[in-house]
């Protein structure tokens, strides 16, 4: 069983005993610990199940390469599911629950897939569940959506914050141990901006527990003086429980930073997510120990040599009173020596190599261990925790020599360098014969915006493993000037490559053989695949699911694609690897969403006078970033019925609508006229000073993008208005022509939009309201339709335009955006007398539609143009060119047959229902029901006392009167007939008043 | 071809599955075929497919620079729809669902499709209205859809949030027929089965030259040595310019990142698809458990697979806003595929400039939708040599005539 | 994410700060001129697999429009220029001869913008 040690453990505060709760019961750890490690303290051993086979799983690693130790942790808003025990810190009140199994750990129905794993293999489900066909979506799948799946559903929202940061640094260092601390030092030493990020909660990586020592210092005192001369210095940033999950093109790097994942609920953010510009980034992120590959190397007892290494040194645990270890390489021993060293029996050591002489294996022996050269393990025995090995020799078939009696295995088939982040955005492997391993060409760097590599690699993560040659390789990494720091040469006889164990094994041996241990993917799985034509490296991680669990094959890959090659006969770099992704490690999605969340989840444009509709019953609409009022209610008022009666009050009395969000861009310069000219379809030019004219604008493939109206205030300079939605855009569209085809002509764009609060005041009491405020001639004679004038109105500097799109009398009123609320107010409190109602969008709909005026967005959906509309009066006959002229020419544009706009009344008075489409006899030769036409705007008119509306129609002009079917959803067809678009006030007598 | 079924893996078990044929062959490249498919991504073995399935041609080669389904098959969100606005749209992604429902037996390859239903939300007025139009035009193509109010989406979708502060859901465009299926399978099942028609899939074999006399084409240059065609199919999306290029004309295609991701598995708990375009993201849950997301495409031409980060947080950001529970899953991984964007969005499917020549490509971020019916209708252009109705109306005159097919109608803008 | 500088303003820009305008040097076709010519104008796209000259805004900046030539493939950024120019700098032209002998810059191969149109 596994226990806390009574003595040692460097990362623990024995006098802070914590309290936690596993699957509820409760147990207890120390301050320092991970979850993982206060589990085996509490003999904890079965911490999870499998993915596919519900296999008992125990923890394996002892960082965030861990596959099999994920837990739901925390409960109701901060539930977390499929969190690592291994990179997760105990604290007082965790709670964590284990996951994919039911009813209990123990005893989970769903390992009866085990019992059946023979006959689900690496892709069984491509070729069952075929037939019948409707038992995949009723049956089958549903059955394995439910048996599939890890963690549990999280319910309702997040209870916690997350915060985004900027950094920029010359050198950015992913990891802090003596690699990271060495680049770190180095860089900072000549005089650049470092940031030294390390994922876990102390420096110092590995070499602590490994016992190296550096400059004549035991590692972890050379860490401690080292992070201490770093904070001393003012050009370096240092954070720990910060992992650099992702490099990104043109330098650009990815950090998260767990704030508060220990400390639930301490009002502190939980997250941070670093985005951070580095010249050069430093990868020192160590290296990731290979497990071996044999028959029940998956048992709850079964972990990596390194990481029962940690778990000793780091959190005195043992992990059995007994460890076996199984072994191809020398850097085991160190465990071995470790566990020695806390009183702890090592029956034997297993090593696959023949000969084994090397200082490190002498040394074990040298303590009375046994050393088994050329052997195997041919079985782990166990349920589901490990009661002892068989052992073979590593050269047959598998034949039991000799069992022994254990409670763990402590496995290591080598080290891969943590290419990950080297990879992410394009540099290159190279696979190193000797020392069997893909690491970084450092010919082929990642590169940057200027082409200049923007990656380096550090320590383990190149490839080197010895203390000497990581501090070595770490410094000149970052550029040191001067001596590195030094430790004593290692004397480690070379590794040799084992992918299976023993190498003979049969079939049954293999399908017992786990590479990937979270989706359960073995030997036979990859070798199955290679003889079904899954060749590529891809192909084999899809079909098996190899390397797509959570770890995303931190573990797997290797002996995954090493296993592929040797079934292809091919060497290991012809098979390759599958595709760095980002991120390194899970990173929360929280994090990534950052503040912008809830309310402020987009930024919230507000007019001058959004607080005042606030304030007064409005209903609102989003309409882009800004927000409009839709209507006002008043209490006990639908929605309809609030726009009815803001219709019926503007047309009999007056109404007040915010226009401010509509775009107000000025056009300046000697070439302004020529300018837009060149951008609205009609003559912008001859328009008189003091004049407005409405106009239309296309893009140059033919196509109406923005109408408004337009007015000259001075020679050389016009006013724009634009759609609500416009404003951005078109003037992005006119500085684009400005600037990269009509560069010398001498024109400025300037986007007012919310310099001015815009307020239309419409209604038959339009003018005695304006005549009362005071200050300017509003009259008829002085302020005829279609003009504007400037002047104050009670008080308040004014731009008065006489324009109407509502077909009443009309004055749109543009003042000072600071000064938009206060006239706002003057108009509400002067016009009471007048019967004044405040009308929102929807209003302002249908009184445009009642006219026949089209709207941006409603009669055009980009693939309108303006002869469709029956805006041919708008198009100048006199240019030779504006945009869109030529593309407008175009057969299909020019084709007499075009959908054309049309008033549609209904023969039974009822409002034809959005969107609808005219049939025509007959269908297609896809069979589809042949059209004439289409709805595009469609309201209940308060005015009429029924149903109008506006649609494109085949011919349309030229059909008055005759009747369409509109068919519905239900099958009911609605009939309508074709009529003149102007429903109100056809000869325009009551705006021009 | 031996035939799949749960038989024959109880059968193999006993064995240990040492028995189990390759799926497909790996032969050396004849000299000459009677069509050349360049691309075995889902649409290029599709096209082969119908091409024996539906007119005797066998002669055929699909020539793979990479691995076979290792572009945008292999790297999408599986989503698939049919209900599109316009006319030609509905009835070419209509006939691929039809297809996908019937793939799995056709194919004898369990692709998993998963008619689970699929929701695009609406999230403001004019999106209303556009859905509105949409349903209305489905009704008349045949493409069943419905309008569902907000009280049925949160009944469809238990963990999305109706009644955000910003954007609350109006309603949304509901296709029952709509789902996902396994992407890796529809290139392997379709490779498959080619492969047992006798057709040659070649995979690690770039086209390094098109060559042509007298303006018709002759056969490729590959890797792999010469090879002479009657007829060649162009399917390569994402290189879809380069591959013109060598055939000496322009499309009016760029070639550009779209971006997706995966959250770590958990229980199931979304059924179905749910697309908010107001918010700009989509997500549906796989069999796995995971959380597939996608956005938009990013903004620049890039061959990289790789895409900019800002928009994956764009994307993130919408989809916590429309499921708040999502917010402490994590992001297992990122990638990106390199999509074809034409003029206006919609794919072609077109002769060429080049005789015997024919281009498929343009589809955009929805081409796994299609893959069945875009093979279908391509494999009618390539036989026949002229377009059948379900292709006509994506030929590449259309930009010359200004006759575009434009999906994306909520481009317009309300005042 | 890119990073361009404005050759305007002089700022080294996150691409969060720019709006792309798609492929540069496009010659406007109009009134008069030809199906082919406008189709080729308003849709061919070049969408190299290697050096590619594009158009940017410095949206969120200086608001001036550029040049960027970039490699589609590297993503490496060769220069920026402003757009108020019918042609690249030679000096770019010449680096990028210099960087990536096989790019197609046959479109500059001519001395003078007359000739290069």
């Amino acid at each position: 069983m596994s226990a806390r040690l009574s003595r040692g453990g460097r990362l623990i505060d024995r006098t802070k005993p914590l309290s936690f709760r596993f699957d509820g019961r409760t147990m207890t750890g120390f301050a320092g610990d991970t979850l993982a490690a206060s589990l085996l303290a509490n003999d904890q051993m079965l911490v999870g199940r499998s993915f596919k086979y519900h296999r008992p799983r125990g923890i394996v690693a002892s960082g965030p390469e861990e596959p099999n130790a994920l837990v739901g942790l925390g409960e109701g808003a901060r539930f977390e599911p499929n969190q690592r025990a291994t990179t997760t810190e105990t604290f007082d009140g965790l709670t964590a629950i284990s996951q994919n199994r039911w009813p209990t750990l123990d005893l989970d129905v769903g390992a009866v897939n085990d019992a059946l794993a023979r006959f689900l293999p690496a892709g069984f489900y491509y070729k069952m569940f075929i037939h019948p066909r409707p038992f995949w979506k009723h049956v089958y799948e549903p059955f394995i959506r439910q048996s599939a799946g890890l963690g549990r559903v999280p319910q309702g929202g997040d209870a916690d914050r997350y915060e985004q940061a900027y950094a920029f640094c010359d050198l950015l260092v992913a990891g802090g141990g003596i690699a990271g601390l060495t680049a770190a030092l180095a860089g900072a030493r000549a005089g650049q901006r470092v940031i030294l990020l390390e994922q876990a909660a102390h420096w110092g990586g590995r070499a602590p527990v490994d016992g190296a020592a550096i400059d004549g210092q035991p590692a972890a005192d050379w860490v401690a003086g080292t992070v201490a001369a770093l904070a001393a210095m003012p050009n370096v940033t240092m954070r720990l429980r910060t992992q650099v999950t992702g490099l990104y093109d043109h330098g650009y790097a990815l950090a998260g930073e767990r704030i508060a994942d220990h400390t639930p609920g301490d009002g502190r953010p939980r997250q941070r997510l670093w985005r951070i510009r580095a010249g050069m980034t430093v990868v020192a992120a160590g290296a990731i120990e290979r497990p071996l590959s044999f028959a029940g190397n998956d048992l709850p007892g079964v972990m990596l040599a390194g990481a029962v290494r940690d778990f000793v040194v780091n959190w005195a645990i043992s992990p059995g009173d007994r460890t076996v270890i199984v072994t191809n390489n020398d850097d085991a021993y160190r465990t071995a020596l470790a566990l020695l060293d806390a009183g702890l029996v090592v029956p034997a050591v297993i090593d696959a190599r023949a000969s084994v002489t090397g200082a490190l294996p002498q040394a074990v022996r040298a303590r009375g261990v046994r050393v088994l050269e050329g052997r195997a393990v041919a079985k782990v025995k166990g349920g589901k925790r490990v009661a002892g090995v068989a052992i073979c020799a590593q050269a047959g078939q598998g034949a039991v020599l000799e069992e022994i009696g254990c409670d763990a295995v402590a496995m290591s088939g080598g080290w891969s360098p943590a290419v990950h982040l080297w990879s992410h955005c394009g540099g290159k492997l190279v696979w190193d014969e000797t020392r069997s391993m893909f690491r970084p060409d450092p010919a082929r760097p990642p590169t940057g915006d200027a082409g200049q590599p923007i990656a380096v690699t550090a320590g383990a993560a190149s490839g080197a493993l010895t203390a000497a040659d990581v501090l070595a390789d770490a410094h000149a990494a970052a550029g040191g000037q001067g001596p590195a720091p030094s430790a004593a040469a290692d004397d480690e006889a070379p590794m040799e490559p084992v992918w299976i164990m023993p190498q003979g094994a049969g079939p049954a041996l293999k399908a017992k053989m786990w590479l990937d241990y979270q989706n359960d993917v073995k030997v036979s799985d990859v070798q199955l695949a290679a003889r079904e034509g899954y060749e590529s490296v891809e192909h084999t991680k899809r079909y098996t699911t190899l390397g797509m669990a959570t770890d995303q094959g931190k573990l797997s890959n290797i002996n995954g694609l090493a296993v592929l090659s040797d079934a292809l006969h091919q060497p290991i770099p012809a098979t390759g690897t599958t595709t760095f992704r980002p991120p390194y490690t899970p990173l929360t999605l929280g994090a990534i969403g950052g503040e912008a969340r809830g309310e402020i989840f987009q930024p919230l444009r507000r007019t001058p006078i959004h607080d005042w509709h606030q304030a007064h019953g409005v209903e609102w609409e989003p309409v882009g970033l800004w927000r409009r009022p839709f209507c006002y209610r008043r209490p006990g008022e639908s929605s309809h019925e609030a726009v009815n009666r803001e219709v019926r009050n503007t047309r009999e009395r007056l109404g007040l609508l915010d226009a401010s969000t509509l775009g107000k861009l000025v056009v300046k310069g000697p070439d302004a006229g020529r300018f837009l000219d060149m951008l609205y379809t009609n003559l912008m030019s001859t328009l008189p000073v003091g004049k407005c004219r409405y106009g239309l604008m296309c893009s140059d493939n033919g196509f109406l993008i923005d109408d408004g109206v337009v007015a000259r205030l001075t020679e050389d300079t016009w006013l724009c208005h634009t759609t609500t939605g416009g404003a951005d855009r078109i003037h992005a569209h006119m500085e684009d022509w400005l600037q990269c085809e009509w560069w010398d002509w001498k024109v400025h764009v300037a986007n007012l939009t919310e310099q001015f609060a815009q307020v239309a005041v419409v209604g038959p009491e339009a003018r005695r309201l304006l005549e009362k405020l005071g200050g300017m001639d509003v009259s008829k004679a002085a302020l005829p339709f279609m003009t504007w004038a400037e002047g104050r109105l009670a008080g308040i500097p004014a731009r008065v335009f006489r324009i109407s799109f509502s077909g009443e009398l009309s004055y749109e009123v543009a003042i000072p955006a600071s000064r938009g609320a206060e006239f706002w107010e003057a108009c509400v409190a002067a016009g009471a007398e007048f019967g004044l109602m405040p009308y929102g969008t929807e209003c302002l709909h249908v009184l445009r539609a009642e006219k026949g005026f089209i709207m941006i967005g409603d009669e055009t959906d980009g693939t309108v143009i303006p002869q469709d509309l029956g805006l041919g009066w708008a198009i100048s006959k006199k240019k030779a060119d504006y945009l869109g002229k030529r593309a407008q020419e175009r057969s299909h544009m020019a084709d007499p047959a075009r959908w054309r706009l049309v008033g549609l009344e209904t023969l039974d008075g009822s409002v034809l229902p959005e969107g609808a489409y005219a049939v025509a006899e007959g269908t297609n030769a896809n069979g589809q029901r042949l059209t004439q036409g289409r709805v595009t705007s469609t309201y209940f008119s308060p005015t009429l006392g029924r149903g109008i509306a506006m649609g494109l129609v085949r011919h349309g002009p030229d059909r008055m009167g005759e009747v369409l079917d509109f068919p519905t959803v239900g099958g009911k067809v609605v009939q309508a007939r074709i009529v003149d678009q102007v429903f109100y006030d056809r000869e325009g007598a009551k705006q021009d008043v | 071809m031996k035939r799949y079924s749960v038989f024959a893996v109880a059968r193999e078990a006993l064995r240990w599955h040492t028995g189990w044929e390759r799926a497909w062959r790996s032969p050396q490249p004849k000299s000459r075929y009677d069509v050349v498919v360049i691309g075995a991504g889902g649409h290029g073995l599709a096209t082969a497919y119908y091409l024996g399935k539906n007119f005797g041609i066998t002669n055929v080669a699909v020539i793979e620079k990479g691995w076979l389904g290792g572009g945008n098959t292999g790297r999408n969100t599986t989503i698939i729809r049919s209900n599109y606005l316009q006319d030609p749209s509905a009835a070419i992604y209509d006939k691929a669902l039809q297809l996908y429902e019937g793939l799995s037996q056709d194919l004898n390859y369990n692709v998993m499709f998963s008619p689970r239903g699929l929701l695009m939300l609406a999230q403001t007025h004019h999106e209303v209205r556009g859905y509105k139009r949409t349903v209305h035009a489905n009704l008349l193509q045949g493409v069943a859809t419905e309008w569902i109010e907000p009280a049925k989406v949160k009944e469809l979708v238990p963990i999305i949030n109706i009644d955000g502060p910003r954007y609350p859901v109006l309603g949304a465009l509901y296709q029952a027929r709509g789902g996902t299926a396994r992407h890796d399978a529809v290139a392997w099942g379709y490779a498959r089965a080619c492969s047992a028609m006798g057709m040659d899939i070649i995979q690690q074999c770039e086209v390094t030259g098109i060559r042509t006399a007298n303006g018709a084409v002759q056969g490729i240059d590959t890797a792999r040595g010469a090879i002479d065609c009657g007829k060649l199919a162009i399917v390569v999306a994402g290189h879809s310019s380069v591959l013109a290029g060598m055939a000496g004309f322009r499309l009016p295609i760029e070639s550009m990142a779209l971006q997706a991701l995966v959250s770590e598995p958990i229980k199931p708990c979304m059924d179905v698809v749910v697309m908010a375009n107001t918010v700009h993201g989509y997500m549906s849950q796989s069999d796995k458990g995971e959380m597939v997301i996608g956005g938009g495409t990013d903004g620049f031409n890039n061959y990289t697979q790789r895409g900019s980060w800002q928009h994956v947080e764009e994307t993130v950001r919408a989809l916590i806003e429309t499921f708040p529970m999502i917010s402490r899953l994590k992001m297992l991984r990122q990638w990106g595929g390199i999509v074809d964007m034409t003029g206006d969005r919609s794919p072609i499917l077109s002769a060429t400039p080049v005789g015997n020549i024919f281009v498929n490509c343009g589809w955009g971020t929805g081409g796994f939708k299609a893959i069945p019916g875009s093979g279908w209708a391509m494999a009618e252009l390539v036989a026949k040599g002229t377009p059948g109705p379900l292709a006509a109306e994506f030929g590449l005159n259309r930009f010359r005539e200004g006759r575009f097919i434009d999906e994306s109608v909520a481009a317009g803008v309300a005042h | 994410m890119l990073i361009l500088t404005c050759p305007h303003c002089g700022v080294t820009a996150e691409e969060t700060e720019l709006a792309l305008g798609g492929e540069a040097h496009l010659k406007r076709y109009g009134p008069g001129d030809s199906d082919e010519q406008f189709e080729a104008y308003m849709f061919a796209r070049k969408n190299p697999k290697g050096v590619h000259f594009e158009r940017w805004r410095h949206a969120y900046g200086c608001g001036k429009w550029f040049i960027a030539a970039r490699c589609t493939v590297t993503l490496e950024v060769f220069g920026t220029y402003p757009a108020q120019t019918a042609r690249p700098p030679a000096d770019l032209l010449a680096a990028i001869r210099a960087k990536r002998p096989s790019a197609d810059l046959s479109d500059w191969d001519a001395a003078t913008p007359e000739d290069a149109q």
